[in-house]
């Protein structure tokens, strides 16, 4: 496997917390390396560790130990720890999230609050990317209604197209249905999917519904903050 | 592309009873500043004006207390003592000496004057040199009177108002059974002037019983003169005072600036006050919006961009309640004007508030500074929320 080809390559990552003397190994030793254009899901029980794992993958928490490479360049690892303004530089160029609550801004309507990452951090080419997401994920008929006029399943919708305004290499989605109904969850896993297959874009969704799951290339399952694949 | 302007701005119509008290706050105290400020700038035009449109620069008047004569003449009031006028013959000797006018100040009670009657103010003016000393008076009607003797009259533009008067009426002088002939009204000064009525200086005195006696002889030096000196030497006449208007106007001016300092004063609190409104709207904001504002470090905001998206916010407040003040204080000028004049012990004729364009700046940057400076915090502390933080509801408050 080249390694220009990989996305994420995670090397006997650990976060560790501390309760009091207590040390509570979240993430214990978990090495993945993930390709380019793969789609990959996590399941397991709460508490069992995948949440801090997709942020770690994320680089939205520092790992206590362990090496993490993306796209080949190291980020983690060897004494190197990355302040949180570099993670922030980082995580806008290579990362798109979506999270279990949305999170839309509720004063923005549904176009503003797509074309709001542009507002940070303009990647070239990405002018006519709102549009064109919104009528992939067809809520353009919704772009004027504002998030509290529009069901749980288009929020959601809203929040990928958020995401992906930016062109992100790598789509983290954390519990993205776990707010939604069968039907809705089933629609958005599509959408996803669908991004996986027609953009080329690296997906990796943490849920805990694992027939949502199996709609991944490969499945893996974290229990007691250690990851084993399934499928 | 949306703007963080338009992000800040359609954040703060999310609790819109919250941002307009805090609105309501900046406005106040904009307009509080911004009528003082006024008032500083205004009183002391209006002072200037005043004592500039008496004509002259120095005044003789019977021995009492300076200011008190001053304060009297400017407020048309009376109750003086009185001096020979031979006087003016001594006066115009001095080399300094441009031009002397004497004035006989005289007041009447007059009972059908406003609702419950008034005093009506005479000058006594010799037509020539009073004319002379005050060049700026235009006429609406008419012109001065001609003849020293004549029972002709020349009324402010108040004067003639109030009393309804117009050129060729007469006036009646209550308790002295005389009648003068309106001869001239004059336009409006802004000045004490307007509300006074100008008779012959020999038919005053012969009016009100004070022959060969005035009140007041009104001197203006020769350009380029120290006037000084001739101050020193018109002290050795008798029983008579010297004022110098310069005096008058410093001395007034310091009576005033200690109650400028107190509203000053006032209004830095409401400023202090509404600042802490402004801190503690955009904090509480920032707090309810911990997981929001996570979430866009997760779509590519520095804190440096959450720094600016908050601190545009108290811009945007300060910005308009600063301009709303202004509006109000520009409304509400007049109304600024008579409260404060009624709680001067003395106030000069014209606007005291004078709010120019200058002042409107100053104000507007002072509170536009102010905004920063109070949004400084909230913004610090929104531009440190982590996002993981955020995404747990982890507020490290």
């Amino acid at each position: 496997m080249s390694r220009n080809g990989m996305a994420i390559e995670a090397n006997d990552l650990m976060k560790v917390y501390s309760r009091g003397s207590e040390r509570i190994p979240a993430v214990n030793g978990v090495s993945l390396e993930i390709q380019k254009g793969d789609f990959i899901s996590i399941i397991g029980p709460s508490g069992s560790g995948k949440t801090t794992l997709i942020n770690l993958l994320g680089c939205l928490d520092n790992p206590t130990s362990g090496e993490l490479r993306l796209g080949g360049r190291p980020i983690f690892g060897q004494g190197k720890r990355l302040s949180e303004r570099e993670l922030t530089q980082i995580r806008r160029e290579i990362f798109g999230y979506i999270f279990q609550n949305f999170y839309l801004i509720p004063t923005l309507t549904v176009m503003e609050n797509v074309i709001l990452p542009l507002t940070f951090y303009l990647k070239p080419g990405t002018d006519e990317e709102a549009a064109k997401l919104l009528r992939l994920l067809g809520m353009d008929h919704r772009k004027d209604h504002l998030p509290g006029q529009i069901s749980g399943g288009e929020m959601q919708r809203v929040a990928i197209a958020r995401a992906m305004v930016n062109r992100p290499e790598i789509l983290l989605a954390d519990e993205p249905t776990g707010n939604l109904d069968t039907k809705r969850s089933g629609e958005i896993v599509e959408v996803l999917q669908g991004l996986n297959r027609n953009e080329g874009l690296t997906l990796i969704m943490v849920t805990h519904n694992q027939e949502l799951a199996r709609h991944a290339n490969r499945m893996f399952e974290m229990k007691d903050g250690q990851i084993g694949q399934i499928t | 592309m949306i703007t963080k302007i338009q992000v800040a701005y359609k954040n703060l119509l999310r609790k819109r009873v919250r941002s307009l008290l805090t609105l309501v706050g900046i406005a106040l105290s904009s307009w509080v500043l911004v009528s003082l400020l006024g008032f500083n700038n205004g009183y002391k035009t209006a002072l200037s004006k005043d004592i500039d449109n008496m004509g002259f620069q120095l005044m003789i008047m019977a021995k009492g207390c300076p200011y008190e004569a001053a304060t009297m003449m400017l407020k048309g009031g009376t109750g003086l003592k009185y001096m020979k006028e031979s006087i003016i013959g001594e006066v115009a000797k001095e080399p300094e000496v441009e031009k002397t006018t004497p004035i006989l100040m005289a007041a009447a009670f007059d009972p059908n004057k406003g609702e419950s009657g008034g005093v009506a103010v005479y000058f006594g003016v010799d037509p020539k040199t009073f004319s002379e000393m005050k060049p700026f008076f235009k006429f609406r009607k008419g012109a001065w009177f001609r003849e020293e003797n004549a029972y002709e009259a020349v009324m402010g533009y108040e004067a003639a108002e109030l009393e309804q008067r117009e050129v060729g009426d007469m006036i009646l002088i209550p308790g002295k059974n005389v009648q003068f002939k309106v001869v001239g009204i004059l336009e409006r000064t802004g000045t004490q002037d307007d509300g006074t009525i100008f008779v012959p200086l020999k038919t005053a005195q012969k009016v009100f019983g004070k022959p060969d006696e005035i009140t007041t002889l009104g001197i203006k030096v020769k350009k380029g003169v120290d006037s000084a000196r001739l101050e020193e030497r018109l002290y050795q006449l008798q029983d008579v005072q010297v004022v110098s208007m310069a005096q008058v106007k410093d001395t007034i001016m310091k009576l005033i600036s200690t109650a400028k300092v107190m509203v000053l004063s006032i209004a830095l609190i409401a400023i202090l006050i509404a600042m802490v409104g402004v801190i503690n709207t955009i904090l509480t904001s920032v707090w309810e919006r911990f997981q929001e504002i996570g979430i866009l470090k997760t779509i590519g905001a520095m804190p440096w961009d959450i720094f600016k998206l908050i601190w545009i916010e108290t811009l945007i407040l300060c910005t308009t309640g600063g301009v709303l003040g202004v509006i109000l204080a520009l409304i509400l000028a007049r109304v600024t004007d008579v409260v404060i004049r009624s709680v001067l012990p003395y106030a000069p004729g014209g606007g005291l508030v004078l709010i120019d364009l200058e002042l409107v700046l100053i104000t507007l940057a002072g509170i536009m500074g102010i905004g920063l400076v109070s949004g400084i915090y909230p913004a610090w502390k929104a531009g440190r929320i982590r996002p993981l933080e955020a995404i747990r509801g982890e507020a490290s408050r």
